[in-house]
C-alpha cells in the first residue's frame, strides 16, 4: 500500500512541480517561514449545563502534524470550532501567533482566520457554486489576483486532490469522497499556515484515506504548515502524526509525542487503540464498574472482546514522497523531543531513540544502546525551543489503580446502575 | 439551546429578541462595509422581485376593491359620497399597500431567504465561509436585506397604483360614483407625506422581514426539519412584528403630520 501511495502521489507532485512552477514562484514569502504555533491554555466549553470538555491545555508546535483522538461525542469537532472562533469557549485562551482567538476583536479574528485552512466533515462546499468557483472563492475574496492566476492555482489544487476534469460539477452531483477532497483543495488554496481536518477519513475508503494521509504529509513537507487532524481512525493516528492527543470524559487525557501515546498503558488509550469493548469506554460515553466487571467476566470466559490484535507499539511514521523536501517540522520536533526525552516514559523513550539514525544519536550525544535518563545533555547546535513544548499531563494523569475512584465525580449520573 | 438554559420564564424569548437586535445592528454596520456585494444584491433583488410581483399584483386589485367598496357603501349611507375617493385612496396608500407588500415580501421572499440561509447553516457552509475569513453577514445577509428593502419600496409603489386604480374602477363602475368627485376629494384630503409614510413603512417592513428571515436562517433548530420550522417561524414572527410596528408608525405619523383639513 505504501509503495502504491508514493508512486501515485509522486506523479501528482511532479506535475505540480513542473506545470505548477508559478505556484512555487508565487510564494517566496513562505520560503523559510514556518507554520503558526497554536497555544491553548485551560480551554473550557459547555453548552448550557452540559460541559463538553474542561481545562484543555496543549500546544501545537509549528509545522508539526498532530492528531486528536477520542470516542465519538467527546467534543472533538467542538474543539476544532473553538480553535477557529466559531464557538466561544467559556474560559481559557487559544493563541495563534500571539492572537487570542477567544477574545480578540472581530477584525483581528477575520484576519487570523485567513491563516487557517479548514476541512469540514462533509467538505462544506458552497452548494450554489461549482467546484472551480468553490476553490477559487478564497482567492477572489482575499487576493487581488487576476483570473488567469486564479485559474492556474485552482487547477493545480484540484489536480493535487485528484479532481481534474470535475471543475464544472456542482457539489450535489459528486460523491462524498470527492466533496471531501474538493473541500481540502479549497482549504489549501491560500497556502494556510494551519490546516485543521475534521475527520478527513470519514466516508473515505481505506485506500483513499491512505492517499489523503500521504497528501497531508507531502503538504506539510512543502509548505511547513501546522496540521491538526481530528479523527478516530487508528491507522491514520498511528502512521501520520508527530503528536497525538486524546479527549475522553471531558478531559484531555494526554497530549504528547506520538511515541508516548502509542506505547501508553493507560486503560482508555489502550482500549481505544485496539478498538475493543473491554475498558473504560462504553457504548454511551462512560461505563459503570458493574458493566466493566461483567464484560471482564465474559471476556475471561472466552467471549470475543471485539479487537483483532494488539496494535500498540510504535510503527514507522509516514514520510514525504521521495523527491520532496525534508519536513522542517519533523526536524524541529526531533530537537524538541530529544530535549524532553528524560521526562518521557520508558517505552516511549526507547521508541524515540530507536527512530534516530546513528548519526543523529551521535549528534544529540545519546549512547547507542538503552539510554540512561536524567543526566542527558544533548550536544546540539542551533536554536532549540526553550521550554517543553508538548505539555505532558501531570496532574491530569490517571494513576492506574485509583482511576475509577478518582474520575467518578465527573460523571453525571442518571438513574441507578 | 438558549431556551433550555433559561431559568426565568420569558428569559429565552428576551435573549432571542436581543440576538435579533444584535443581528439587526450588525447588518446596519455591514451595509457600510466595503466591498459591497453588488452582484449578490442584484441577483437577490431580481429573485425576490420575481417571486413577489405576480402575487402582489393579484392581491392588490381585490384589496383596493374591498376598501373602496366598503368605504363607498359606508360613505353613501352617511351621505358623504364625495369623500369616497379620499378615504379609499388614503387607506390604500398608507395602510393597505405597505402591509400587502410586506406580507408578500415576508411570505414569498423572506421564506425563501430563510430556507436558503438555513440550509447553508446546517450544511456548515456559513461556518466554512466564516473560517475562510469572509463575514457571512456582510457577504450574504446584507445584500439580501437591501434587496428586500428595495423590492418592498418598488412593490409598494406598484400596489399603491394598482390599488388606487382598482378602487377607482370599483367605485365608479360598480357603485355609480362620480369620477370627478372621486378625484376632487382625493386631492382635497390626500397630501404628499401620506405617500412618503407609505414608502417609509414599506422600507422598514422589508428590512424587518429580511432580518427576521436571516436570523431564523442563521440559527435554525437542529436537523433538516429545523430548517422547515425556522421558515415557518420566520414568517409568523415577521407578521406579528409588522402589525405592531405598523401601529407604532401610524400613531407617530398621526401625531406628527397635521391633517390637511385641520
Amino acid at each position: 500500500m505504501a509503495v502504491g501511495t508514493s508512486v501515485q502521489v509522486r506523479t501528482a507532485g511532479r506535475t505540480a512541480g513542473t506545470g505548477g512552477a508559478p505556484a512555487a514562484a508565487a510564494e517566496p514569502l513562505r520560503e523559510g517561514a514556518m507554520g503558526a504555533e497554536v497555544v491553548i491554555e485551560g480551554l473550557t466549553k459547555s453548552f448550557g449545563k452540559q460541559a463538553i470538555w474542561r481545562d484543555v491545555t496543549l500546544n501545537l508546535p509549528p509545522g508539526e502534524v498532530s492528531v486528536m483522538l477520542g470516542p465519538s461525542g467527546t467534543g472533538k469537532s467542538v474543539f476544532l470550532k473553538s480553535m477557529i472562533g466559531l464557538l466561544k469557549p467559556d474560559s481559557g485562551k487559544c493563541e495563534i501567533n500571539g492572537v487570542d482567538i477567544a477574545r480578540c476583536s472581530e477584525r483581528k479574528l477575520y484576519e487570523t482566520r485567513k491563516l487557517f485552512g479548514v476541512l469540514f466533515q462533509d467538505g462544506a462546499l458552497f452548494g450554489s457554486m461549482n467546484l472551480y468557483d468553490n476553490v477559487a472563492f478564497p482567492l477572489r475574496e482575499h487576493t487581488k489576483k487576476s483570473e488567469t492566476e486564479i485559474r492556474k492555482i485552482v487547477l493545480e489544487k484540484l489536480e493535487l486532490t485528484g479532481l481534474s476534469g470535475a471543475e464544472d460539477k456542482l457539489p450535489g452531483e459528486i460523491s462524498g469522497g470527492m466533496r471531501k477532497r474538493a473541500g481540502l483543495a479549497r482549504a489549501l488554496v491560500l497556502d494556510p499556515e494551519i490546516i485543521l481536518c475534521d475527520e478527513p477519513d470519514s466516508g473515505l475508503d481505506p485506500v483513499r484515506t491512505a492517499y489523503l494521509s500521504q497528501l497531508l504529509i507531502d503538504l506539510n513537507a512543502q509548505i511547513d504548515a501546522t496540521i491538526l487532524i481530528v479523527t478516530h481512525n487508528i491507522n491514520l493516528a498511528r502512521t501520520v502524526p508527530d503528536n497525538i492527543g486524546m479527549l475522553f470524559r471531558k478531559e484531555l487525557v494526554m497530549f504528547g509525542p506520538r511515541e508516548v501515546l502509542l506505547t501508553s498503558d493507560e486503560p482508555v488509550v489502550e482500549q481505544f487503540l485496539n478498538g475493543r469493548r473491554l475498558g473504560p469506554i462504553g457504548m454511551s460515553e462512560e461505563k459503570d464498574s458493574a458493566q466493566m466487571a461483567l464484560e471482564q467476566e465474559q471476556a475471561d470466559a472466552g467471549h470475543h472482546d471485539g479487537s483483532t490484535e494488539d496494535v500498540r507499539g510504535i510503527v514507522p511514521q509516514l514520510q514525504p514522497t521521495p523527491g520532496l523536501p525534508v519536513r522542517q517540522g519533523a526536524v524541529r520536533r526531533k530537537d524538541r523531543v530529544v530535549q524532553i526525552l528524560h521526562t518521557l516514559p520508558e517505552p516511549a523513550r526507547e521508541g524515540i531513540i530507536a527512530s534516530l539514525t546513528p548519526e543523529e544519536r551521535r549528534h544529540y550525544g545519546i549512547p547507542e544502546p538503552a539510554v540512561t535518563a536524567g543526566g542527558l545533555t544533548p550536544a546540539h547546535r542551533g536554536n532549540l525551543p526553550a521550554g517543553e513544548v508538548a505539555d505532558l499531563p501531570g496532574a491530569h494523569a490517571w494513576p492506574g489503580g485509583e482511576q475509577s475512584a478518582q474520575t467518578r465525580p465527573l460523571r453525571p449520573r442518571r438513574g441507578g446502575a | 439551546m438558549s431556551a433550555r438554559s433559561a431559568t426565568v420564564p420569558g428569559m429565552g424569548m428576551l435573549r432571542e429578541t436581543g440576538k435579533l437586535f444584535a443581528l439587526g445592528l450588525d447588518i446596519g454596520r455591514g451595509i457600510f462595509q466595503r466591498p459591497f456585494q453588488l452582484r449578490e444584491f442584484i441577483q437577490q433583488a431580481w429573485f425576490i422581485a420575481s417571486v413577489t410581483i405576480l402575487p402582489t399584483a393579484l392581491v392588490a386589485i381585490p384589496f383596493g376593491a374591498i376598501i373602496s367598496l366598503q368605504f363607498g357603501s359606508l360613505a353613501s349611507q352617511l351621505g358623504a359620497e364625495s369623500y369616497t375617493g379620499a378615504g379609499s385612496v388614503l387607506a390604500t396608500v398608507q395602510q393597505a399597500a405597505p402591509l400587502v407588500t410586506a406580507l408578500l415580501v415576508a411570505g414569498a421572499g423572506g421564506s425563501a431567504i430563510c430556507a436558503d440561509i438555513g440550509a447553508r447553516t446546517i450544511r456548515e457552509e456559513i461556518d466554512a465561509m466564516e473560517v475562510l475569513g469572509v463575514s457571512a453577514v456582510q457577504r450574504l445577509i446584507v445584500p439580501r436585506v437591501l434587496a428586500c428593502m428595495l423590492v418592498a419600496i418598488l412593490l409598494n409603489g406598484m400596489v399603491s397604483v394598482i390599488g388606487v386604480l382598482g378602487g377607482y374602477f370599483f367605485n365608479v363602475v360598480l357603485q355609480d360614483g362620480t369620477p370627478g368627485a372621486y378625484l376632487a376629494s382625493f386631492s382635497a384630503l390626500a397630501q404628499l407625506p401620506d405617500l412618503w409614510v407609505g414608502e417609509l413603512k414599506a422600507l422598514i417592513f422589508g428590512f424587518l422581514a429580511a432580518v427576521v428571515a436571516a436570523y431564523r436562517g442563521l440559527h435554525p433548530p437542529p436537523g433538516p426539519k429545523g430548517v422547515g420550522d425556522a421558515v415557518n417561524q420566520s414568517v409568523v414572527i415577521t407578521f406579528l412584528l409588522l402589525f405592531v410596528v405598523n401601529v407604532v408608525i401610524t400613531l407617530i405619523y398621526l401625531q406628527l403630520v397635521p391633517p390637511k383639513l385641520g
